[in-house]
């Protein structure tokens, strides 16, 4: 036995649940101290600031829409991550797959919608589907084109993953980079607004492909209910399911799941199609929702926050509904600091990346006990 | 012809944060320990390097700087990983969206901010007539000195790693940690050392690219090369020499896209732009479809933590 003050670490049996459950609030009271050393160093009231990340984005209806607003391309992402990293595939390009999303829903609605002739030839006279009464087919068009945009960008990885062993998480990186060349290639060359003073942007869709908001006067869309109802179908898919038992066994216990005959592969890609296609969706709703337009500035990097609000919600579908509150609060919160207190938004990455730290310490009382030398000294 | 040399000779330059990285990352994996946080590291310090550098002026300090951000940086990392044992692979993602937010943080106030730019390595006449040499004048001494310190840390690297005493027990602690700890290695020390030696690598690396290379600082600077650095080692089967080609080639591709635009090749930068992921995928694909190669080089504990000692 070394001597010493350092705590020792030993494995528990079974991990913690209650301390699962204790250990993001744990990361998050940590992340509010330093964010509040952080802002008496910066010169600013650290209760004030406290109060514009936690307090004011809850504060009224119209800042709690906004919250909602920005938590539901975080849950839609974040539920998609829980089954990849359940399965242990480590997709990290979650952003990349909300963009490509973004852009084959866009360009739906632009092909749909417009006699503008963005699409070249495509779409010479009134749209494909403009002879169609009440056009209830349009929205739905535009987010199933999104799931696909985003799930075959997924597939890129699965299939270089599959065919040719190439590392998930690089590969999946990479195309991040790729889709936003990607992105703004298309807005700044051939879907760019003629009538667009020549900014990076395309011509705003037709009305018919808008996902109608949910209560007047706010910009909280449909999208939000359609969030909530993912959580309790992954809940289902994830715990209830034949399908979501052999994933978590593959995750967990890559042996076991090859004995038993599950097949690793179909993991693979079950996992990481689903995931692209829910990435796909936010990046859909996000176009056809608040922003009915593509420009570069399509996200502000929800498939990164994703991976954070997917480790937050501890992979579990409630905890991620929760979890994408959470970090949608310090995404606005950081522009409350921002418009309110003059300092950078960039506040916000800070705070994201430090809390994802906090809770992966934390995260060792989950799985182990802490042995202090003096006590163990005092036991006979 | 001496355009393609001057080609090359940049193709080098713009290699050489990939090499120093892809060092760092090299002792850092050999030793078993993958840190997906390169990207954040590299931010960190490219931030800590372009203030240094406005501040004092002098580049060793600045490259120094970023070294000690990069170290502090992966501390950190290691702390969680070794000293926790935090999953490797999130607590390199959550070091990545760190340092990103972090560098975009600190660097608002340096954004649009000039240095001078690098001075001419060589003075006097000696250093004039290395220069005016054929092929290796514009290849390598007419280089900034920090291309020479990737140059002299390549062959240490290879020395260190495959004739030396330490650098075989790290390779030991990498491919099969239980052995190192039974022959009494302190196992968990050796591999934070590493994780510390890889930050300052990239650290270097980071600072290399906002001071030397750049010159300059804008959010994202690094864009994607730490994840390029990651990949390489891969490529590179984690050998020291081949990783030093690789970064260079990947230089090379880098710049392929400014040459092409440079030469009125009629096709979008955003396109053009795409081209190093793109090669970088396309690679890794490649490399990776013989898993025995893989397998045979690959330090056989990568990723996998290691709880006694």
């Amino acid at each position: 036995m070394r001597a010493g003050f350092l705590p020792r670490f030993e494995p528990r049996g079974q991990p913690s649940l209650a301390l699962s459950i204790a250990s993001p609030v744990i990361a998050l009271l940590l992340t509010a101290l330093l964010a509040a050393v952080l802002f008496v160093a910066l010169g600013k009231d650290p209760w004030r600031g406290l109060s514009v990340f936690f307090i004011e984005p809850l504060s009224g209806w119209r800042p709690a829409s906004e919250v909602l607003l920005k938590a539901t391309p975080l849950v839609l992402c974040a539920l998609g991550l829980s089954l990849c990293y359940r399965s242990n595939i480590w997709n990290v390009g979650a952003e990349g797959q909300f963009l490509l999303g973004a852009i084959a829903a866009g360009g739906m609605a632009l092909w749909l919608g417009g006699p503008q002739g963005a699409l070249g030839g495509l779409a010479a006279g009134d749209g494909p589907l403009a002879a169609l009464a009440g056009r209830p087919l349009q929205l739905p068009l535009v987010l199933l084109a999104g799931v696909a945009g985003g799930a075959a960008w997924a597939a890129i990885t699965a299939l270089l993953r599959d065919r040719c062993n190439a590392n998930e998480i690089l590969v999946s990186l990479m195309l991040v980079y790729v889709a936003q060349q990607l992105l703004s290639y298309l807005v700044f060359g051939p879907w760019k607004d003629p009538k667009g003073f020549n900014f990076p942007q395309t011509p705003t869709f037709d009305p018919s492909t808008w996902l109608p908001p949910l209560m007047a006067g706010t910009r909280l869309h449909w999208g939000f209910v359609l969030a909530l109802i993912a959580v309790p179908l992954f809940w289902f898919a994830l715990f209830r399911s034949w399908r979501g038992f052999q994933l978590d066994v593959s995750g967990q216990a890559p042996a076991a799941a090859r004995y038993a005959g599950f097949s690793a592969r179909r993991a693979l890609w079950t996992a990481l199609l689903v995931s692209g296609g829910m990435a796909g969706l936010a990046g859909a709703m996000e176009v056809a929702g608040p922003l009915r337009q593509l420009t570069p500035h399509v996200s502000t990097g929800y498939g990164f926050t994703a991976i954070i609000v997917a480790f937050v919600g501890r992979l579990h579908p409630v905890g991620i509904l929760l979890a994408g509150i959470l970090l949608s609060m310090m995404l606005i919160g950081g522009e409350y600091a921002q418009s309110r207190l003059g300092l950078p938004g960039a506040l916000t990455g800070v705070f994201q990346g430090s809390m994802l730290f906090m809770l992966l310490a934390c995260d060792t009382l989950v799985r182990s006990r802490v042995r202090w030398p003096w006590a163990r000294r005092l036991a006979p | 012809m001496n355009e393609t040399v001057l080609l090359l000779a940049a193709a080098i330059a713009s290699g050489t944060p990939l090499v120093l990285a892809g060092l760092g990352l090299l002792i850092n994996e050999k030793s078993g320990v993958l840190n997906l946080g390169a990207e954040g590291m590299m931010l960190v310090a490219a931030v800590a390097g372009f203030a240094t550098a406005l501040g004092t002026g002098s580049e060793i300090l600045a490259l120094g700087a970023g070294a000690a951000a990069g170290a502090v940086a992966a501390a950190a990392f290691g702390v969680l990983v070794i000293g926790l044992n935090a999953n490797q692979y999130a607590a390199g993602l959550a070091l990545s969206i760190f340092g990103a937010g972090l560098s975009a943080f600190v660097g608002i106030g340096y954004v649009g901010k000039k240095l001078e730019g690098p001075a001419a390595p060589l003075a006097g006449s000696i250093g004039h007539w290395l220069g005016e040499l054929p092929l290796v004048g514009p290849l390598l001494f007419r280089q900034h000195p920090v291309v020479w310190l990737s140059l002299a840390l390549t062959l240490l690297v290879a020395w260190l790693l495959y004739r030396t005493r330490a650098g075989l027990v790290l390779r030991a602690v990498g491919e099969s940690p239980e052995s190192a700890h039974a022959l009494g290695y302190p196992v968990r020390t050796i591999r934070f050392a590493a994780v510390v030696t890889g930050g300052a690598l990239c650290g270097v690396a980071g600072a290399c690219l906002s001071v030397v290379y750049a010159p300059m600082w804008v959010e994202g600077l690094v864009a994607g090369r730490g994840w390029i650095a990651l990949a390489l080692t891969t490529f590179a089967t984690w050998r020291p020499g081949r990783v030093l080609v690789g970064a260079w080639l990947f230089g090379g591709v880098t710049l392929l896209q400014f040459h092409l635009q440079a030469q009125g090749v009629a096709i979008a930068s955003q396109l053009l732009a795409m081209l190093p992921y793109l090669a970088t995928i396309v690679v890794l694909a490649l490399i990776s479809r013989n898993p025995a190669w893989i397998r045979a080089n690959m330090p056989a504990s990568l990723g996998r933590p290691f709880h006694a000692g």
